[in-house]
């Protein structure tokens, strides 16, 4: 038997605005780009993805299933800026066939940084899955996949997860498979999931590219490659953003009609099945540990945190962020602590990454910067302001304090 | 066979007073470095001195330069006319005459006596080629064009000309009717047109009518062994006055003003910046009235014109240099900054910005974000560094020898084709 597993990210940070040294007001968010670029992406991608998904489990009556994780962020700005594709997120949950996983709400690095910060933002999140979804996520993803041992005690002690998924990256897999369930060192019964990333990263990344002496990927061929586990394998885990329905593959590359057909090919096959995470967490044994005592992440070739902390002003904005935290809580300020979260967002310094800018790179097409200086400055700038606030904030309610003790 | 390049150049050492000469020198000692032949014609006021050539007056081979010749020619003309510094050495008695007879000042840049003395330059150079074996003419800015029409004529050899900067760089939309006319007369006569970046093969397709196919992009270099480090940078310092930079000539092409708006916006938010402006210009006093009239006469420092070693014990104290410049067609200068350790700021109308990528880039008349950015770069020492380093390593990329490949393989394709 060999299981599918599917797992879509879908997530939208709060783009910052243009913001100067000179600016005063507390409006740091591009709420008429970040409008757009949701109406956009829903329209290219969320909603005729999710139309095709409802179909497909209909038409295969509960045998085929995915899960999502949906970060905070995005469903905040889906509510806002295109109601309609959070609706369809929500008919797709009262299928039940379709998981939702936990994540940071604001999708961070806060585990790197604040581990109280972490707990109160993965309870943030879970709460407003329940709340939007109905269901309490069992299975928890970290920003980017981001993972490591002490990740996995951490999520264990916070209790309420079955699993947890990451990258099966070969530096930590060695000879072994990411086909299988794992366990991590030190945890008494969380499981791990490992991305598969040879067959996800056909479809996330390989899916269009003509040069590939596998193009055109059809789904027939892709099923055979998934059924060709059967005997060597439980569970082929399929992890990729959403967005590479429709907006990183567009409609033109075949992809929607490749997603069609490939629950009907793969389920030709008598031996394979779909399951979500938290059923093949609950099928299959663990047959191994997987020892992680460094950070790894999905993202580019070296599977790190390079991409966000790879250079000293990513660095520097992070902790300079993270420093703020004691006068943010202190402030008793709601919208003061709002925008911290949303800073804490990981693309605002993905945005600074220079390790690929040498060569304009993928990281260009998701960047709204013409360069990492201009997108630290931007962040800076925004951090500064945001610092004068809790200093403010802080002073007024002194004020306040000594007022009410007045006689 | 190798090929020998009859170059119509600017301004060897000491004498730099810009861009162009740095680009012909640069360029020149490339080229011989592949063992190409150039013979060089240098316009000189008499007597003269160069550094690192003999003093014979005809022909002079020029050290570290084995297949270079250079031939003097006499001339009035300096590399920017009149936009540039005056001459640090006396001319000769003759050549003064005829400089006295070029008005002061005036309305227009150039004086009726430069048109003439553009000409006497074009038939000396004539002169010079009778007696010389080449096989390209090569013909660096509008000033060397009639003279390299001329000889092409002559000689039947194909002319190259290069386009370090047009009318439309140096006054914006005051176009000397003359000036033009020469230019795009020299484009239009040349086989092929080199030009120092797409920015300005651009300007010479739309404002001068050249066929595309005919316009290539070579971009400029910098030399590393041209400065010397003998004294490391002080460190970051904890407090105390900042420097910021401008160095280049003080007119309407670089945009001085543009510099003194940002740095009064600056200024409100840190009031211990230095603002130092090393050059000399046209525009010099209307810069230094406005910096009063700003009210932040006080925070800017100007140097006038600086030689090379001076400029860099200014680059020594600075912690950013920025190039506001209106219409740059390539920008030297900031590479050389880099060289010297200190971060750029630099005008998206220049040549450089289309190319360079560790550098902060502004559009010039934007300069509430050229305040926003210096004052980043002064608050924050990380940012600052990262600009630093990795721009260090992009500007040793831009390599003489890459540009002289390129000059060849064009001389190449030229004399195959002819």
């Amino acid at each position: 038997m060999a299981s599918v597993c599917f797992y879509f990210q879908v997530h939208q940070p709060y783009r910052l605005r243009h913001y100067t040294i000179f600016d005063e007001t507390a409006d740091y968010f591009d709420g008429f780009k970040n409008a757009q670029i949701c109406r956009k992406v829903a329209d290219k991608c969320y909603l005729p993805t999710n139309r095709l998904l409802l179909d497909l489990i209909n038409e295969y009556e509960g045998r085929f299933k995915v899960a999502f994780s949906i970060t905070g962020v995005v469903l905040e700005q889906l509510g806002e800026y295109a109601p309609d594709a959070l609706a369809s997120f929500q008919d797709l949950a009262k299928t039940g066939c379709v998981e939702f996983l936990a994540e940071t709400y604001h999708h961070t690095l806060s585990f790197l940084f604040s581990p109280g910060e972490f707990a109160s933002q993965v309870r943030a999140h879970k709460r407003l899955i329940h709340d939007t979804f109905g269901q309490t996520p069992r299975v928890f993803r970290n920003t980017e996949l981001i993972y490591n041992n002490s990740l996995a005690q951490a999520v264990e002690r916070l209790g309420g997860f079955d699993a947890i998924l990451s990258e099966g990256a070969d530096h930590i897999l060695g000879y072994r498979s990411p086909n299988y369930v794992y366990r991590p060192p030190n945890t008494r019964h969380v499981k791990l999931l490992l991305k598969n990333y040879r067959l996800s990263d056909d479809i996330a990344f390989r899916f269009s590219n003509r040069d590939w002496s596998e193009w055109p990927l059809r789904a027939d061929k892709f099923a055979h490659w998934i059924n060709a586990v059967n005997g060597n394998g439980y569970v082929v885990n399929l992890f990729v953003d959403y967005e590479t329905f429709g907006e990183h593959q567009w409609e033109e590359t075949g992809i929607f009609e490749f997603l069609r057909h490939l629950p009907g090919e793969i389920l030709k096959h008598p031996d394979t099945d779909f399951k979500t995470p938290s059923e093949a967490a609950a099928a299959y044994e663990a047959v191994d540990t997987i020892d992680v005592p460094c950070f790894i992440s999905w993202a580019d070739v070296e599977r790190d945190l390079s991409a966000w902390l790879g250079n000293p002003m990513q660095h520097n904005a992070i902790t300079e962020l993270y420093n703020l935290e004691g006068l943010v809580k202190s402030s008793n300020d709601p919208d003061l602590l709002t925008d911290w979260r949303r800073l804490q967002t990981s693309d605002h310094f993905y945005y600074m990454c220079t390790k690929w800018f040498a060569d304009g790179d993928v990281h260009k097409y998701f960047n709204p910067y013409d360069s990492p200086y201009d997108s630290y400055i931007n962040f800076m700038n925004v951090l500064d302001h945001l610092r004068c606030r809790c200093t403010a904030s802080t002073a007024d309610s002194g004020k306040e304090l000594a007022a009410a003790a007045a006689p | 066979m190798s090929i020998t390049s009859l170059m119509l150049g600017w301004e060897f050492p000491p004498l730099i007073s810009g861009g162009l000469g740095t680009a012909c020198h640069g360029l020149t000692k490339a080229m011989s470095r592949r063992g190409m032949r150039v013979t060089f014609v240098l316009p000189r006021h008499k007597p003269m001195h160069f550094a690192e050539m003999g003093d014979d007056v005809g022909v002079a081979s020029v050290k570290g330069m084995r297949n270079v010749r250079v031939r003097p020619v006499e001339s009035s003309l300096r590399a920017y006319g009149r936009f540039g510094p005056k001459p640090i050495h006396p001319v000769s008695a003759a050549i003064e005459a005829e400089l006295s007879d070029e008005p002061a000042g005036g309305p227009t840049p150039y004086g009726p006596s430069l048109e003439q003395e553009v000409f006497r330059y074009a038939q000396r150079v004539m002169r010079i080629a009778e007696r010389e074996r080449f096989d390209v003419i090569h013909a660096h800015d509008w000033m060397t064009f009639p003279a390299g029409i001329a000889v092409a004529a002559c000689s039947r050899k194909p002319l190259i000309v290069q386009v370090h900067s047009t009318e439309f760089d140096r006054t914006g939309e005051h176009v000397n009717q003359f000036v033009y006319d020469i230019e795009r007369q020299g484009m239009h006569a040349a086989t092929r047109v080199i030009t120092v970046s797409n920015y300005t093969r651009n300007i010479v397709i739309t404002r001068y009518a050249v066929p595309p196919e005919k316009v290539e992009v070579v971009y400029n270099g910098v030399d590393p062994s041209a400065w010397s480090r003998t004294t490391p940078r002080p460190p970051w310092p904890a407090s105390g006055d900042r420097n910021v930079l401008f160095v280049g000539r003080i007119t309407m092409q670089k945009g001085p003003e543009y510099f003194l708006y940002a740095a009064k916006k600056v200024l409100e938010k840190l009031p211990n910046v230095r603002f130092i402006m090393a050059g000399d210009g046209d525009r010099l006093h209307g810069i230094i009235e406005l910096a009063a009239w700003l009210g932040i006469g006080h925070r800017v420092r100007f140097t006038r014109f600086l030689p090379s070693q001076e400029v860099q014990r200014a680059y020594r104290m600075a912690d950013l240099y920025v190039m506001p410049s209106v219409s740059e067609p390539f920008g030297i200068a900031p590479l050389e900054a880099l060289l010297n350790d200190v971060p750029i700021l630099i005008s998206k109308q220049s040549g450089l910005a289309e190319t360079f990528r560790h550098a902060l880039k502004v559009d010039f008349w934007d300069t509430l974000e050229m305040a926003n950015k210096i004052v980043a770069v002064l608050r924050h020492k990380v940012l600052a560094q990262s600009l630093l380093a990795n721009g260090q390593a992009e500007a040793r990329r831009f390599r003489w020898e890459d540009s002289a490949a390129k000059v060849n393989d064009i001389y190449q394709r030229v004399l195959n084709v002819a």
